[in-house]
């Protein structure tokens, strides 16, 4: 190539050595992605997102999933996908004064949306209060002493299922989004890993999966729900749903049939009969950081 | 440029379409060439590099456990260096303003410096990004079209948009008028001067958008403040021009060629002025943040002072504020103008005290105490610093060799870098 005025020279020669030289140790450089096609599937990597999917093409997905957690875990499992009840709409209730703190409810949570065994993950964290005070800056959720201290009170947080969710808005790719009956939840699948929800979140409700979770074969929960507790793949976010694979069949979440004390209430807050309603109409509920307007359909009371 | 060879396309023999890869061939041909100073410059670089990549790899296969982040500190090294380089970016683009605003000729032979450094710190925001991501092959998610794109919701989705944009724009530009004095003809003025104005929205446009990514978010009260984007903006101007000033400085040093008096004396007086604003603001925030007290201040009394005992970062907000005033000092008096050793210091100064500033000392307080009000503490891995020198490094090559291309093409060339007929 005349046009290029670069005669073969012996400096075009060792430019061509030194480019040869640097891609091949950049080949060398990157050969850690090749484990990757192994935890990637092609039919993976092409998954549309969750809205997009067809029945047949739902039922290919589950059908993989199932095969993968088969192979991963050891598992036998169901993926199921229920959907939103028409016209119900969730609401959860905690009576402060009923709970003490005794950690049922992260457990429960723990086995039942098989969460990754080794950092003893919840979606439920239970702030030790000091009496006297709503202010969360004199919480702390790391006690190990006995429960109750007769000078606290406790409070759990959880996802609180905002109306206005913050989560939702920032979330670039539609990976999170909030269903009919007011559960927000995450397509596993589609999520890209930004984590810009769980800084938006003002709860501390999102966990992300720095790791690849780890749970024994005969401990994985069977019952799984493909915008629930299946296992969540590496790299991705995940939350409470509020147990959509119980709730949505008309049984309740877990951490709620766990807890000893009966602080927790759960229901449908469009039907005047549930016990959910009782409390709101009985009882005086405020909801956490209401300044900031993202709308929970979590509350709090006291008795008396 | 002693090994600069005329090109030999000119005027009507070449095709202006065709000759284009032919032109990018042979700038990359000339950009490649250099003394042995060079070749060791490029190596050290692409050492760098390569450790970042394998890091990346290594990450990418075992997931980011490998980085130091955590589900209270979920963003760390790579985005402060993200939000940092943005500002690099949109600082870069000083100079057009004056360049063509106020037709100031002398500015136009240099304007290309600034806008080949927005390039290179676009390249690597993109790559802090992508290193950030905990499913990178999932990225085409983030693609309009085939993918579900949350727009105009998601302020992420606004930041991919403009920071593309901007990119693109900004490699029109010098692509165009560089390859225009290849050949040796007259830009056509229809062809870039409406870009050249889109550039200069466009710079202050990334840089706001990155702002409203963390202002925008109620429960960080840390970031949740309306100063967020123009000291975000101050402090970009400061520390783009001050790159620059240093760039100019290494140019002269291993080219010989001296640059022109009057774009540094500029330089110099924009940041005379941006750094007082950026100080300014700074008082400001801190002002409201520890005269009020209460909750809010949690964030910013860790930052500074160090809560319940936890102060990681005490001491870099400290030096970046001890740097920043210096720099401050230093640009505000004559000494920067007459001795470029204290022209250097100062840039020096300068731009470490924005990166702390704008990196780290943004982004991780943002997230201590979390919004449950617990501490949780962040110092980045070894694969975090690996990466993020690599992007650096990266960085700096593809930063040397756009320097190199359009030095070679305009060492070649007897018309100014820019057209004088504005
Ligand atoms: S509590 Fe957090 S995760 Fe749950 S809906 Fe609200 S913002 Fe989203
Ligand atoms: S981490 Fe996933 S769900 Fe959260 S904002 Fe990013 S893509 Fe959306």
């Amino acid at each position: 190539m005349p046009i290029l005025n670069q005669p073969p020279t012996r400096r075009t020669a060792l430019k061509a050595a030194g480019a040869a030289l640097g891609l091949a140790a950049f080949g060398k450089a990157i050969s850690p992605l090749w484990s990757i096609p192994e935890n990637v599937s092609t039919d993976e990597f092409l998954q549309q997102h969750y809205k997009e999917l067809t029945d047949e093409d739902k039922r290919k997905v589950f059908e993989r999933l199932e095969a993968e957690t088969k192979e991963l875990h050891g598992a036998s499992v169901t993926i199921s996908d229920p959907k939103p009840i028409p016209g119900v709409r969730y609401g959860y209730a905690i009576n402060l004064s009923k709970c003490n703190g005794n950690g049922a409810c992260m457990e429960a949570c723990n086995k039942e949306n098989n969460h990754h065994r080794g950092v003893d993950q919840s979606y439920i964290r239970v702030l030790e209060m000091s009496k006297g005070s709503m202010d969360m800056e004199e919480g702390n959720t790391t006690y190990d002493h006995t429960v109750p201290q007769d000078d606290k009170y406790y409070m759990p947080v959880q996802c609180q299922q905002c109306d206005n969710p913050p989560c939702v808005t920032v979330c670039p790719v539609e990976a999170t989004w909030k269903e009919d009956d007011g559960i927000v939840v995450v397509d596993y699948n589609w999520c890209i890993g930004c984590r810009y929800c769980e800084a938006a979140c003002p709860y501390h409700a999102r966990r992300f999966n720095w790791e690849e979770p780890e749970i024994p074969s005969d401990e994985v929960n069977p019952d799984q729900g493909y915008l629930s507790n299946r296992i969540r793949p590496q790299g991705t976010m995940e939350k409470c749903h509020f147990c959509l694979h119980r709730t949505r069949e008309g049984r309740l979440p877990a951490c709620l049939e766990a807890c000893p004390t009966g602080a927790r209430m759960f229901g449908d807050l469009n039907d005047p009969d549930s016990d959910i309603n009782w409390v709101l109409k009985n009882k005086r509920v405020f909801v956490l950081k209401e300044d900031l307007g993202t709308q929970p359909s979590f509350f709090y009371f006291f008795d008396s | 440029m002693s090994s600069a060879i005329a090109p030999k396309l000119s005027g009507a023999a070449a095709h202006p379409i065709r000759s284009y890869p032919k032109f990018l061939w042979w700038g990359l041909g000339q950009a490649t060439n250099g003394g042995l100073l060079f070749y060791l410059w490029m190596f050290v670089l692409t050492a760098i590099a390569l450790v970042g990549a394998n890091a990346w790899a290594v990450q990418v296969a075992n997931g980011m456990i490998v980085t130091n982040m955590t589900d209270h500190v979920s963003w760390g090294l790579y985005i402060a260096n993200f939000t940092f380089m943005v500002g690099v970016a949109a600082g870069g683009v000083m100079m057009v303003i004056p360049a063509y605003l106020y037709h100031d000729k002398k500015m136009h032979d240099v304007v290309i410096i600034g806008e080949m450094l927005a390039i290179a710190a676009i390249v690597m925001c993109l790559l802090f990004v992508v290193a950030d991501l905990g499913r990178p092959e999932r990225f085409w998610h983030l693609i309009p079209g085939i993918g579900r794109f949350n727009w105009p919701m998601s302020m992420l989705t606004w930041d991919v948009i403009v920071l593309n944009g901007y990119l693109l724009l900004n490699l029109h530009i010098c692509g165009y008028l560089l390859y225009m004095r290849f050949l040796d003809r007259q830009p056509n003025n229809w062809w870039y001067v409406p870009f050249v104005w889109a550039s200069v929205f466009w710079a202050i446009s990334i840089h706001t958008v990155t702002a409203f990514l963390y202002c925008g978010l109620g429960g960080r009260p840390f970031w949740n403040t309306a100063l967020l984007a123009p000291r975000f903006l101050a402090s970009a101007f400061v520390a783009g021009p001050a790159f620059i000033l240093i760039l100019f400085a290494i140019i002269q040093r291993v080219t010989g060629e001296k640059i022109d008096d009057g774009p540094r004396r500029l330089l110099i007086n924009i940041i005379r002025v941006t750094v007082v604003v950026n100080l300014l603001m700074v008082v400001s925030e801190v002002f409201t943040e520890f005269y009020t007290g209460g909750g809010h201040t949690a964030s910013a009394r860790y930052l500074f002072l160090g809560l319940h005992g936890h102060n990681a970062l005490v001491p870099w907000i400290w030096t970046a504020m001890a740097f920043n005033v210096v720099s401050a000092g230093l640009f505000l008096s004559p000494l920067v103008m007459r001795y470029s050793t204290v022209l250097i210091v100062a840039c020096v100064l300068a731009f470490i005290g924005a990166w702390i500033e704008k990196g780290m000392g943004l982004i991780v307080p943002g997230f201590i105490p979390s919004t449950l009000h617990e501490i949780v503490e962040y110092t980045p891995s070894l694969a975090e610093w690996k990466i993020s020198a690599g992007i650096w490094a990266l960085g700096l090559m593809v930063l040397t060799i756009l320097l190199k291309m359009s030095m070679a093409v305009i060492s070649t060339s007897s018309k100014p870098a820019m057209p004088e007929n504005l």
